[in-house]
């Protein structure tokens, strides 16, 4: 099941290339403006590309300015299901309609759709508000719903659109978590200019920009490494992988982080990361004594600008001070460091 | 709850909608009084009366039908195609809007007439349409169509295609999007529309004198009757007004309740 997508659409300057593999998520990740709609319009069959060829497990889907005859099977022969911002539920169908309209559509009888539908619903914890109209649940709770009702269609490539980003920031934790569970084996194209988005639901990711994707690779490394500067302003992130234990975050190499986990908390001994950005990280040459922040040893590597500040790099993290006091610091290259940052200031999400 | 409050009209312009008000509810108020309320159900139950009645119900619901047929895939193709002309050809579809209806009696006179475009077609086929029940029907479709596909583009263009998109992402073929999305969602508009292209058909005067005559249980319809009797039978002429009167009344409060449970 295989996505492969080049394609170019002339009129919004856009020429990306990409593969998803099968059971991959890849999240696109840029700015609003650079390009992300219309790669996923051209992956719905809603628009025709310039040129390029678009295709899933083998089966051409759009072809264009090939040369040969152009392709252009329709958005409801393509087997891709597309999930907006908004959850878009048909207003005048029940919820349990409206996620048995999938398997209703390809054929399937009434009751039999209706039997899907509702384990789609149970998979994603509201089998209760199947009755109800989607006037009558919540934006969290009818986002739920249209996730069910993208699966329930059984698409060979789901296409999500910023699937958080019209939701209330205290429900987003929670249909991450769903999200995670039910996309986990699926191919999936997932839109976002949300880094953590990225790194808790992406096996890879693209970063375009300007309608030309700048860098790509795994979650980990384009977000703590970013080559392109959206990343390195909106992600930059730092993230540490380890165990949750005893309310902080134990590492690999022996460093005991604490911080603040999401909700619901991550089971003792469950594979978290810690995910702080570099402006919330302090800059010292002692470990400050008696301090209840988290104090991390380290050997800078590099120091370069960013954004009239000094991003103070190594190997593992950034952070970012004033031009003052990097000076004062008198950090170079080898010096050695101590990052400091509070738990307040670190988010642990589990993984 | 408290009125939201907002910048105040001048005073001075309460006198004209004033007058404008008065001057569209006088003359009911004025047709009300002059019923002859005691004749009133006698003047009514005249076989002239009733036939005509009947006669115009059962023309209106049946152009009614047929620009539901025909104006609902007009609207969908206006709202939802793009193609070359289309701006122009919309203006011409809803010319029959602006245009006087003795105007478009003629038209389809020498449109399905004897002597008409189609009129020798329809002689072959051993039909005369003109001046017929038919013609009425045709008559009244011809003036009423328009309101319905007016009022339905808007609906469409007001619901937009999003809906749409995702059911056709959901593996719906445009039949079915059409049937179960799209209709569903614009069922309040094409109510109104239907309703308003019924009222139009039956209050239609000019192009059913002009191309289907007025032969009485034929083509007389109530608006024909209620001019007919205005020299003879003018209390009944008045008694019949009034009965579309009642029935304009009905319709608007139809379309309303449509527009507001949009």
């Amino acid at each position: 099941m295989t996505f492969r997508y080049d394609a170019a659409v002339a009129g919004r300057g856009v020429d990306v290339a990409f593969e998803v593999a099968a059971g991959e998520t890849l999240a696109l990740l840029g700015p609003n403006g650079a390009g992300k709609s219309t790669v996923l319009d051209v992956a719905a069959g809603l628009l025709r590309p310039d040129s390029g060829r678009v295709e899933l497990a083998g089966r051409a889907l759009t072809v264009a300015g090939a040369g040969g005859r152009d392709v252009l099977v329709p958005p409801h022969d393509r087997q891709v299901s597309l999930l907006a911002q908004e959850p878009l539920l048909f207003p005048h169908l029940s919820v349990l309609d409206n996620v048995a309209f999938g398997p209703r559509s390809r054929g399937m009888g009434r009751s039999a759709s209706r039997d899907v539908a509702r384990r789609w619903l149970a998979e994603v914890g509201i089998e209760d508000l199947a009755a109800r109209r989607p006037g009558e649940i919540s934006g969290g709770q009818a986002q739920r719903a249209a996730v069910a009702r993208a699966l329930a269609a059984d698409p060979r490539l789901l296409l999500l659109d910023e699937p958080m980003a019209a939701l209330d920031v205290a429900v987003t934790p929670a249909l991450r978590q769903t999200l995670r569970r039910v996309l986990a084996d699926r191919t999936v194209l997932l839109v976002t200019h949300d880094a953590l988005d990225a790194l808790l639901l992406a096996d890879r990711v693209a970063v375009i920009e300007g309608g030309r994707i700048v860098d790509h690779g795994e979650t980990s490394r384009v977000l703590s490494r970013p080559r392109s500067r959206f990343t390195a302003q909106l992600a930059g992130l730092n993230m540490l992988a380890g165990t949750w234990d005893d309310g902080a975050v134990r590492t690999a190499t022996g460093l005991r982080i604490e911080g603040t986990p999401g909700d619901p908390a991550p089971a003792a001994g469950a594979d978290v990361v810690a995910v702080f950005p570099p402006g919330a990280v302090s800059v010292f040459l002692e470990p400050p004594g008696g301090s209840p922040r988290n104090a991390l040893p380290v050997t800078v590597t590099h120091l370069e600008p960013h954004g009239g500040q000094v991003r103070v790099r190594t190997t593992e993290l950034s952070a970012d001070v004033t031009p003052q006091a990097a000076a004062e610091l008198d950090l170079a290259p080898g010096a050695s460091a101590c990052f400091v940052v509070k738990a307040a200031e670190i988010a642990v999400h589990a993984l | 709850m408290a009125a939201p409050s907002r910048v105040g009209v001048p005073s001075w312009i309460f006198v004209p909608a004033v007058a404008g008000a008065g001057f569209v509810l006088l003359p009911l108020a004025a047709l009300v009084l002059r019923t002859p309320w005691a004749r009133f159900l006698d003047l009514l139950a005249s076989p002239a009366s009733t036939e005509a009645l009947l006669l115009s119900l059962r023309t209106s619901a049946t152009s009614t039908l047929l620009c539901l047929l025909f104006g609902v895939p007009m609207a969908l193709v206006l709202a939802r195609t793009r193609f070359r002309g289309q701006g122009v050809l919309r203006s011409l579809v809803l010319l029959p809007l602006v245009l006087p209806p003795v105007v478009g009696g003629i038209a389809l006179l020498y449109t399905f007439g004897r002597r008409g475009l189609l009129g020798e077609t329809f002689e072959v086929l051993g039909v005369q349409v003109a001046f017929s029940t038919t013609a009425v029907v045709l008559a009244q479709t011809f003036v009423a169509l328009p309101f319905l596909v007016v009022s339905l583009e808007g609906a469409l263009r007001t619901a937009g295609q999003r809906y749409e998109v995702v059911a056709a992402t959901l593996g719906a073929r445009p039949t079915t999007v059409f049937r179960r999305v799209t209709l569903p969602l614009v069922l309040p508009g094409l109510t109104s529309g239907a309703v308003l292209a019924f009222a139009r058909a039956l209050g239609e005067f000019g192009a059913t004198i002009t191309f289907a005559g007025s032969l009485q249980g034929v083509t007389r319809t109530l608006p024909l009757e209620i001019y007919l009797r205005r020299e003879t039978d003018a209390p009944a002429a008045v008694a019949l007004s009034l009965v579309l009167v009642a029935v304009a009344v009905l319709v608007i409060g139809f379309a309303r309740q449509g527009r507001s449970s949009l």
